[in-house]
Order: C-alpha cells, then structure tokens, then sequence
C-alpha cells in the first residue's frame, strides 16, 4: 500500500508550489504605502513568518479538513471552485476514454489479426496521428471546420444554460460537448491502440492459440481468447488514460472554453490566483492517485496471475 | 607448390572480409539502410533543423516587421507564400525562425533529463537498497502527476519565460528517464561480466562508466528518443497557454494561441504552426521506431 506515502509526497509538491512561486506574496497583499511593520504583522497574522515545516504542517492540517484556502480573484472557497468544475471535466473525460477505448480495442485487434496488412498500416498511422498531433490545434482544426466553415456545431462554451441546466441527453446541450469529447479522444486512442495492438500480436503468437485452431474453434472464437487474456492489461490503460485526460485538459478546455479544472486551471495561470492553482492541482493529483490504486485492485480481482502484495 | 598458396591466399582474404562481424553499430545502421521510413524522417528532421539554424540566412523577410496594411493576407499571396499574421508578419518567415524555440523544447529537456535522470536511474540501479529506495521513491511521487498537469503547474507558480520552460520541461521528463535507466542497470548488474570487474578490484567508477554505461546506452537513448515529440507538445502546449516565450518571439506554440483569435478570417493561415508542430512530432515519432526496431530493444 504506496499510496498514502505517495499522497503525502503529492501534497509536498503542492505545498512547494507556492514556495517556487516568484515575487513576496505579501507584498501583493499590502497598499504601496505599509510600512516595514504592517508586511511583518500581516506576514505573522498569515503564519509565513513560520518555519517552512511547520508552515507545511498546518497547510496539510487546513488541507485535510477540506479548507483549501480562498481563490485570490473570485473571493471564494478553493475547494468549492474546484468541485464545480470536476463535474464537467468528469463527464467529458469518461465519454471520450470510453469512445477512445472501444475504438482502439477495435482497431488494434484488427491490426494484430492482420499483421502486415493494409488494414494493420491504416490502424498504425492512426496510432501514429493519435501520438502526433497537439491536442490544443486538433481543437483548433475542428473548431475551423465544423463551426466556421460548415455552422454545425458551436465553437465554445456549455451554451446559455451555462453548467446548471446542462444536460448530456439532449442534443441542443450535447452538441457543445462533442468536439471537446472528440478531441480529447484522440490522443489516449492513439495510445491505446498502439497498446493492444502489440499485446495482442503477443498473445497471437503463442502457443495455445495454435492449440485452440487445432481444436477446431472458429477463428472468432480465438480471438474471443486472446481478448479474455489482454483485459488486465486493457483496463489497466484504460484507467491511466481516464486519469491522464482528467489531469491533463487544460488545454483542450482552454480551446474550448469548457468550463472545467482545466479551464480553471488556466483562469489560475494567468491571473496569478496561486491558491487556486495549488488546490485544483491537489485535487487532480489525488484523483489521478486515487484512479491508479482502483485500477490495481480491479486488476488483481480479475487476473489470479497479479498477486496483492 | 608456392604458386598454388598464393593463389589462394586472396581467396581467403576475401572470404575472411566476408565473414568480420560488423559489431553492434554496424548491424544497427545495416538495417537501418532499408528503413525508407525512418531515413526520409531522418531527412526531414535534419532539414527541419538546418532551417532553423540558417533561419537568418533563408526566411525571405524579417520575422519581426509588422505591416498593419498587409494584416492576415491568405496563404499564396504575392511575397507572403505562407500569408500574413494578425500583425501583418510574414508567415513562412515567422515559421522558419519558430522552428528554433520549438526544436530546442524538444530537444533540450530531453538531453538534460537523460543525462540527469540517467545518472539518478544508474546509481538507483547499481546500489540497490536503500538508494534505491530514496531515489525511485521520490520519481514515484512524480509519478503521481499527469505530466500535462505538472508541467502547468510547475511553469505556473514559476512564471512564463523560455528559462522556466526548460526548466519545467528537464524536471517533467527525469522521472520516466530515471525508471528506464534504473531497470536497465539492476538487469546488467547481475551479470557475470560485472562480477568478474568487481573481482579483478575495479572501481566502482569504472564499473560504471566502462560496464554499466555502456550497456544500457541504447534502451535508455531509445525512450529518450520517443521523449522529444512529447516534450514538443507539451512544450507549444505550455506556450499556447501563454508559459513559454514572450511575445514577439515567433514560436510555434504562441503563434497557434495568437492566431486562434483570426480563424474566422484566415482559418488556413491559423492552421499553419499546428502543422509544424505535427510534421515535427510525427518525424521524431517514427525515427524512434525504426531506432528501437534496428536496435532490437523490446518497449
């Protein structure tokens, strides 16, 4: 169980963060005329006067109890901010890994079956682009395409429901979702085909899928086994996929203005709010954790061969 | 007698010249040479480079000089192949000098990194232990992070500015250069060879650098070298977010965030950077393969 040692080294970095963070952030606090005692009461009164692990542990105490500090812009608290936007990263992130996973099961099995064939190079350079291309400028691409050129779909946004009244089922608010959903897709699809492909080339190769023939089963029957003996592996990148997109939308919600962490996270770049920085960053960070240790037990409920240790 | 030696002899000097092993390298560049794919990304990469080292030498204008009576123009216009920017500046211009900041992001975090984290992975793996303990740990925690988010965050608290990018960048890619080179020193460790320089009293040192070194040389480089595209993107990534170089320093990143404002108006034209981005990439990605094919390392 690495897990709790490993969310306290996460809470370490985000707790330096703000320490690596340039510039006195009292100094931004106080008028330009407090004078040299009003920034040391002021220091004391925020506990920066403190040494560094001390300071730490009185972060982590505020932290565990759920206090995040207050967002330096909007005045309100971290942890609520935070929480709002988790549900619209959420939903997104799940449909695209979903979509990228069952295409890419598709894809690369096809190209494992069919080695060396047009279908197995049509699949690769997919994987290939997948890899490639920046997920901010596919955005891009599909914003110029579908909503400048063609009107189809809208470019940014949730629509003039805003978060609230949004809902997924219904095409008037979905179609604001789809191209984050698409472009988010692309890249873990990439990777996951490349994955399964090579797992499942693997596990062709052996010797109990010959048996398996010489039994006499049919070819999609096969098939099914190989699939029965790749699922561990499979759900094991579907899961760090799932935790990559939720980490890591920050720029295709910056493209899309999708109000997410991601967009959340880039409001807190460029206004400086390091508060709400470090605490959108704890909380992706914990779910990231948190996703990796689901997915390790998964995998050693369904696959005998991984022993808990 | 004599005569019927020397007519064998250059025989047998051809058969034996036939027969040298072309070592390591040699069998990695024989098999190379049938590799079009990879060459021509090869070529391509290597021309990308030359561009933006003579970038003052080819771009056909100054990357700088604004025009605002010439703002956006399309692509093919006359004297702008690549058409104009928001400010007038020409395109193929800004491009060629772009691919500068843009080449060494992806390729200067990756040297760093695997010098650093390879050296970190090296005495990991060597000294096993508790090392080992102290080192991966700690790249466990790393771990911990989707690396888009730790880049943000840690260009974030530190600013923008190309140094906080190489910095943010070096520190991103330690961690998996560390866990690579870490595996591959506890495999060659335990092998005979080493045993046998450490009974003939090497020094550790040299263990090391003569023994160890050598021979995880070509997974580590390999990883490394599927690194750079990653750290291409998520370089014009950090720059698209506004963490990278300040404007008015053309880098392919920034110019792709600019330019999102004008899709309206020139939708071509604000494609453009992302294609470069994405040629580059899929060049870096494919030489990789075809170097882990030719020098058979398994993923």
């Amino acid at each position: 169980m690495l897990t709790v040692p490993i969310l306290l080294g996460v809470t370490l970095i985000c707790f330096a963060l703000v320490h690596i963070a340039p510039g006195d952030p009292i100094q931004n606090l106080l008028s330009p005329t407090a004078s040299a005692a009003d920034a040391a009461r002021l220091r004391a009164a925020y506990g920066l006067d403190l040494p560094l692990p001390i300071q730490y542990f009185i972060w982590l105490g505020k932290t565990l109890r759920g206090d995040l500090g207050m967002s330096l812009a909007s005045n309100s608290p971290v942890l609520g901010e935070v929480l709002r936007a988790f549900s619209n990263t959420i939903v997104i992130a799940l449909i695209a890994v979903i979509l990228a996973f069952a295409l890419s099961m598709i894809f690369g099995i096809i190209a494992a079956y069919r080695t060396g064939t047009v279908s197995d190079r049509a699949v690769t350079s997919i994987a290939v682009f997948g890899i490639s291309v920046p997920p901010f400028w596919l955005g891009v691409i599909l914003v110029i395409v579908f909503s400048v050129n063609l009107s189809w779909l809208p470019a940014t946004g949730m629509g003039p429901g805003g978060s609230k009244t949004f809902d997924y089922f219904k095409w008037a608010d979905f179609k604001y979702a789809l191209m984050p959903i698409l472009t988010l897709a692309l890249p873990p699809l990439g990777i996951m085909t490349r994955t399964t492909r090579s797992s499942m080339s693997e596990i062709l190769n052996q010797d109990f899928v010959t048996t398996l023939r010489a039994k006499g089963l049919s070819e999609l029957q096969v098939i099914a086994h190989a699939v029965r003996n790749i699922m561990p592996q499979a759900i094991a990148m579907l899961g760090l996929q799932l935790g990559y997109l939720i980490g890591g939308s920050v720029l295709v919600e910056t493209v899309f203005t999708w109000p997410g962490t991601g967009y959340l996270l880039n409001k807190a770049v460029l206004t400086r709010d390091i508060p709400l920085l470090q605490g959108t960053i704890l909380v992706l960070a914990t779910v990231f954790v948190l996703i990796n240790l689901g997915v390790d037990l998964v995998q050693s409920a369904i696959d005998p061969r991984i022993k808990r240790n | 007698m004599a005569h019927v030696i020397a007519a064998a002899l250059p025989a047998r000097k051809e058969r034996s010249q036939v027969v040298k092993a072309r070592g390591y390298w040699g069998n990695v560049w024989q098999r190379l040479r049938y590799d079009y794919v990879t060459l021509f990304c090869l070529a391509l990469i290597i021309a990308i480079v030359l561009l933006a080292i003579f970038a003052p030498l080819v771009a056909p204008m100054d990357p700088y000089k604004s025009n605002m009576a010439h703002r956006l123009r399309p692509i093919g216009a006359p004297g702008h192949l690549l058409g104009t920017d928001e400010q007038g500046r020409d395109m193929l211009s800004r491009m060629i000098f772009g691919g500068c900041v843009s080449l060494t992001m992806g390729i200067l975090p990756v040297a760093l990194a695997t010098v650093i984290g390879g050296l970190l992975g090296v005495v990991a793996g060597y000294f096993a232990g508790g090392v080992n303990m102290a080192i991966m740990r700690t790249m466990d925690v790393f771990f911990a992070f989707p690396s888009v988010l730790l880049a943000v965050a840690i260009s974030g608290s530190l600013g923008g500015g190309i140094g906080n990018q190489l910095i943010t960048l070096t520190v991103i890619l330690i961690p998996p250069l560390c866990r690579v080179a870490e595996t591959a020193t506890s495999q060659v460790r335990s092998m005979d060879f080493v045993d046998a320089a450490r009974s003939t009293d090497a020094s550790t040192p040299s263990i090391l650098l003569t023994h160890v070194l050598i021979n995880i040389l070509s997974p580590v480089l390999v990883y490394a070298s599927t690194l750079v595209s990653v750290s291409i993107i998520l370089a014009s990534g950090l720059s698209f977010l506004g963490l990278g170089v300040s404007p008015p320093t053309p880098d392919w990143g920034l110019m792709l965030s600019t330019l999102r404002e004008s899709i309206y108006v020139q939708p071509l034209v604000s494609a453009v950077p992302g294609i470069a981005i994405l040629i580059t990439s899929i060049a870096f990605n494919l030489v990789s393969d075809g170097l882990r094919q030719a020098m058979d390392v398994r993923a």
